[in-house]
C-alpha cells in the first residue's frame, strides 16, 4: 500500500516538467506561434538553474534564472519569428541545437557540483492522511503550482477577454488585426510567457527532479512536450492528463527494471513516450474536436496589412 | 449648410502593384445613407478601411464632424463611433458568435450581458442569431448577421456595410433597409457599398461612384436609372443576357427522395429531396443559406458519399455513392460556394489550380505537362476576361470576381454535361457577374443541364427556367420562372409553399 502511494507521489513529481513546459507551450500555440527551441530553451534553463542554485545556495534563486532564461532565448525567438517573419521551424530547430550545445559547453565544470540538502516539504496535517498523505501532500511546491497554473490558464483562455483575444490571434491574425488588437505584441508576450514556463521546467529538473546537471539532461522532455500540445488538443487538462500519464509510465518502467524485468532497459524506457502519445492520440482522434481547438494559424507568418 | 459627419479629401492609396485610391473625396452628412458604388477593384474596399483605421492612407485629409484627425486603428474608429461590417467576413471560425461580437467592442462588458444584448437587436431588427453557435458552424448568411450585430453593438454614428444583402431573403431585405432607414432618422450616417444597383436607387439618398480608384461621379441615385449608374461604374453598360428559347433534352441529374442525416451538429439534415434536371435548362435554387444547400451539394459533389443507393441518378445511372472524380468523368462538373479553400488552392498559381479539375494535361504514367497547363490557364484567362498578371499568379492574389471568372471558366470549359454552380456570382461586381451568367446561358443552349444555387432571387430570375425552393432541408415543387414572383418565391423561402402541390412537379 505504501508503496503505491509512493508510485503515486513519483509520478506527480515526474510528470511536473512535463506539465510546466506543456502549459507554456500551449500558451505560444494558442497565439500561432511554434516553438520548437524548447528542448534547447529547457537545457539553457536547467544549465542556468542548476548553476545558480550552485553559487547562490538558494533553490528559487535556481528557478528565477531558469525562468529568466527561457524568457529572454524565447523573446529573441520572438523576435525573429514575429517581427522579420523567418521560418517558425527553422528557427525553432536553431534555438534547440544552439541551446543543447551551448548548454553541454558551458555546463562542464557543473557536472561535478552538487546542491545542498534537498529541502523537504509537506502540508502540515494533511500529510499526516493514511495513503493519501504520501501520495499527495509531501510535494515540493512547484508540483502544486503546475496544477494550479493549468487552472488558472483555462480560466483565462476560456472565461477572460484577454484568453479570448488570444485565441482570437491564434485563429486569424489577419482579422484581428482588422478589430485593431496589437497582434504582434501579444503574440510576443505569449511566447515569451511560454518561454519562461519551459524555463522554469528546465530549472525544475536540474534543481528538485533530478537534481544535478548532466549534459542532454532534459533528454527529449521538450520534444514531448511539443506533441503532448499537439495531442492534448491545445487543451490545459489534457496537458496535466498527459504530463502525469508520462510521469506514470517513467515511474513504472524504473520500477519494472528495478524488479529485473527481462526486457532491455532500452525498450522500458521508450515506454513513457510511447504510452503517452498512443493514449492522447486515442483520446483526441476526433476530427470536429481538433478543428474546433486547433489554432488555425499555427506556425503561419503574419504580415499586417497598411 | 449643415456641418459634415465624414469628409475625405484627396486620400491616396499606392499598393506595389495598383493605386487603389487616387486623391479621392467624400463627403457625408449626419443621417445620410450614402452609397459607394463601384466595381470589383475599384478601390471601394481599400477606402473604406481607410475610413476605419484599417489601412492607412498615403496622401490626404480625413476630417470628422469638422476636426481632422488620423485614424491610426480600428480601435479609434470606433471609439469615433465608426463601425463596419467586412464583406469577406473577418469573423474567428473556432470561437461562438457572441464571442466574435465580444471581440469587436471596446468596453469590457460580461459575455453575458453582451449575449443578452445580441437576442436584443437581433429580435429588434429580425437578425436571427443563435449567440452561442460556434462560427465554423454558420452558413455564409447566418456569418453576415453576426457581422451585422456586431456593428450595431457599438451604437455607431457612422456605419460601414460592405454588400450587406447578398444574402437575405427579399422580406428581410425590406426589414434591413427599415432598420437603415431607422438608423438614419437617429441620425446615423451610412456608407453603404453595393452593386445591387435599384438597392442603391431605393434606399440611399446620394452616391459617390468609384472607378479605377477614382471618384467619377457624385449623383442623387433617385434620380438615376440603373443604366445611367452602370455607365457611370464600368463606363459601359452591362451586356444584355439573350435568353433563348429552351430545347429540353434527357433528364440529365435526378435526386429522388435524398434523405441524409446532418454530419455536423449545426448542419442541416436534408428530408426527401426530389428534383430533375433536364439537358438545355437552367434549374436555379432560391433559399436562405443554411437551409440545406451545403449538405445537398456535398451530396451532389460526391463530398459526402453517404446518400443511400439509387438517390441519384445521372443519365438514369446511380451515382450516389461515386467520389467527384468519377463523377466528373461521366460529365458532371461542379463550381463550389468557397473560392479559396475548395475552388481554388489560395497559394498554387492558376495553372497549378486548373489541375485541380482538369486531368488532360497529365500523362497516363502520372507526370504533369507543363507546357500544356500553362497553355490551358492563358486559355482559360484570355477566353473568360480574367483580370490577372498570368498564369503563373497565386490564386489568392487574385480578386473575388476575378477569381471566380476563371473557376466558373475552368469548369464551362471542360464541356460539363451537368454543372452544378454554387453562389455562382458571390462578391463579384455587375460586369463579371453578367460575363458569368452569359457564360451559363450559352452552356445551357448548348445542352448541358444547370443547377444554381444561389442566395440572390435577381440572379436566379435572370438565367433560370424553372426554380425550386429549399427550406428546412425540404424542397419545394419546381415552378417555371417567369410564372411566379420575388414575392412568391420569398414566401416560399420560408418554407410555405403549397404542399398539396407537391405532386404536379414537373
Amino acid at each position: 500500500m505504501e508503496s503505491w502511494a509512493l508510485q503515486a507521489a513519483a509520478t506527480l513529481n515526474a510528470g511536473t516538467v512535463l506539465a510546466l513546459a506543456g502549459l507554456g507551450l500551449l500558451i505560444n500555440e494558442r497565439a500561432g506561434i511554434v516553438n520548437l527551441g524548447a528542448e534547447g530553451i529547457m537545457l539553457m534553463a536547467a544549465f542556468a538553474g542548476f548553476a545558480t542554485g550552485v553559487h547562490t545556495g538558494s533553490d528559487l534563486m535556481g528557478f528565477l534564472a531558469g525562468g529568466a532564461m527561457g524568457a529572454v532565448l524565447a523573446a529573441t525567438l520572438g523576435y525573429l519569428v514575429i517581427w522579420l517573419n523567418a521560418n517558425q521551424y527553422a528557427t525553432g530547430l536553431a534555438l534547440s541545437l544552439f541551446g543543447s550545445g551551448f548548454s553541454a559547453f558551458a555546463g562542464i565544470k557543473y557536472t561535478q557540483e552538487k546542491l545542498g540538502p534537498r529541502p523537504h516539504f509537506e502540508i502540515p496535517g494533511l500529510s499526516k492522511i493514511p495513503f493519501l498523505g504520501t501520495a499527495l501532500f509531501k510535494q515540493h511546491p512547484m508540483v502544486y503550482l503546475a496544477i494550479a497554473l493549468a487552472v488558472v490558464i483555462a480560466w483565462f483562455l476560456y472565461r477572460s477577454r484577454s484568453g479570448l483575444v488570444l485565441r482570437a490571434i491564434g485563429e486569424n491574425p489577419e482579422s484581428a488585426h482588422a478589430l485593431g488588437y496589437p497582434v504582434r505584441r501579444i503574440r510576443l508576450a505569449a511566447v515569451v510567457t511560454g518561454g519562461a514556463l519551459c524555463g522554469l521546467a528546465g530549472a525544475y529538473l536540474s534543481v528538485i527532479y533530478t537534481p544535478l546537471w548532466v549534459e542532454g539532461m532534459v533528454s527529449g522532455k521538450g520534444w514531448i512536450a511539443l506533441a503532448l500540445t499537439t495531442f492534448a488538443t491545445w487543451r490545459p487538462g489534457r496537458i496535466l492528463l498527459g504530463a502525469y500519464l508520462f510521469g506514470g509510465v517513467t515511474m513504472l518502467q524504473f520500477h519494472l527494471q528495478g524488479q529485473g524485468v527481462q526486457i532491455p532497459s532500452q525498450f522500458l524506457t521508450m515506454l513513457p513516450y510511447l504510452a503517452t502519445i498512443a493514449v492522447l492520440v486515442l483520446i483526441s482522434r476526433n476530427p470536429a474536436w481538433i478543428r474546433a481547438n486547433m489554432p488555425a494559424s499555427l506556425g503561419k507568418a503574419f504580415f499586417p496589412e497598411g | 449648410m449643415t456641418e459634415l459627419r465624414l469628409e475625405l479629401n484627396g486620400i491616396s492609396k499606392q499598393y506595389p502593384a495598383v493605386k487603389a485610391n487616387d486623391g479621392v473625396n467624400l463627403r457625408v452628412t449626419p443621417g445620410q445613407i450614402h452609397a459607394v458604388l463601384g466595381e470589383n477593384g475599384a478601390g471601394k474596399s481599400t477606402l473604406m478601411k481607410i475610413i476605419y483605421g484599417a489601412v492607412r492612407p498615403d496622401e490626404g485629409e480625413i476630417r470628422w464632424n469638422g476636426k481632422p484627425v488620423k485614424i491610426r486603428n480600428p480601435h479609434e474608429a470606433r471609439a469615433l463611433g465608426i463601425s463596419m461590417v467586412f464583406q469577406h467576413f473577418s469573423l474567428f471560425d473556432t470561437l461562438t458568435a457572441a464571442e466574435n461580437v465580444w471581440l469587436g467592442l471596446d468596453r469590457s462588458i460580461p459575455l453575458a450581458r453582451v449575449i443578452q444584448r445580441i437576442r436584443e437587436v437581433a429580435e429588434e431588427f429580425g437578425l436571427d442569431v443563435d449567440p452561442l453557435r460556434p462560427v465554423h458552424t454558420l452558413s455564409v448568411g447566418e456569418r453576415q448577421r453576426v457581422e451585422i450585430v456586431r456593428a450595431l453593438l457599438a451604437k455607431p454614428q457612422l456605419l460601414i456595410l460592405d454588400e450587406p444583402t447578398s444574402v437575405l431573403t427579399p422580406q428581410a431585405v425590406e426589414k434591413l433597409f427599415i432598420t437603415l432607414n431607422q438608423l438614419s432618422q437617429q441620425g446615423c450616417s451610412i456608407l453603404y457599398i453595393s452593386h445591387k444597383l435599384n438597392e442603391i436607387r431605393t434606399l440611399c439618398h446620394h452616391c459617390t461612384v468609384l472607378r479605377g480608384g477614382k471618384v467619377t461621379g457624385e449623383v442623387d441615385p433617385t434620380q438615376e436609372t440603373n443604366a445611367s449608374l452602370s455607365r457611370l461604374m464600368i463606363g459601359a453598360e452591362p451586356p444584355e443576357l439573350k435568353h433563348r428559347e429552351a430545347h429540353l433534352g434527357e433528364v440529365a441529374l435526378a435526386v429522388k427522395g435524398l434523405k441524409l442525416p446532418k454530419q455536423d451538429p449545426y448542419g442541416t439534415s436534408l428530408s426527401g429531396i426530389s428534383l430533375e434536371v433536364r439537358a438545355g435548362e437552367i434549374l436555379g435554387i432560391a433559399g436562405v443559406s443554411g437551409n440545406g444547400q451545403n449538405e445537398l451539394m456535398a451530396a451532389l459533389s460526391g463530398e459526402d458519399r453517404r446518400s443511400p443507393e439509387g438517390s441519384i441518378e445521372l443519365f438514369g445511372q446511380d451515382i450516389s455513392h461515386d467520389g467527384p472524380d468519377p463523377r466528373r468523368k461521366r460529365g458532371l462538373h461542379f463550381v463550389p460556394e468557397e473560392r479559396l479553400g475548395r475552388g481554388a488552392v489560395p497559394m498554387l498559381s492558376l495553372a497549378q489550380n486548373t489541375l485541380l479539375t482538369r486531368h488532360e494535361s497529365v500523362s497516363r504514367t502520372g507526370w504533369i505537362h507543363k507546357s500544356e497547363v500553362l497553355k490551358l490557364a492563358e486559355s482559360l484567362i484570355q477566353r473568360f476576361n480574367v483580370a490577372a498578371p498570368g498564369p503563373h499568379a497565386p490564386a489568392k492574389s487574385l480578386s473575388g470576381g476575378n477569381l471566380q471568372k476563371f473557376i466558373v471558366g475552368r469548369e464551362v470549359d471542360a464541356a460539363p454535361r451537368v454543372l452544378i454552380l454554387s453562389q455562382p456570382t458571390w462578391g463579384v461586381d455587375v460586369g463579371a457577374a453578367a460575363t458569368i451568367r452569359a457564360e451559363l446561358l450559352e452552356l445551357r443552349d448548348a445542352g448541358c443541364a444547370l443547377l444554381v444555387v444561389s442566395e440572390e432571387l435577381d440572379e436566379l430570375f435572370e438565367i433560370s427556367d424553372r426554380l425550386v425552393v429549399i427550406a428546412q432541408g425540404q424542397m419545394s415543387p419546381s415552378i417555371p420562372a417567369h410564372e411566379t414572383t420575388v414575392e412568391q418565391i420569398g414566401e416560399w423561402m420560408s418554407g410555405l409553399w403549397p404542399r398539396e402541390a407537391a405532386h404536379v412537379q414537373a
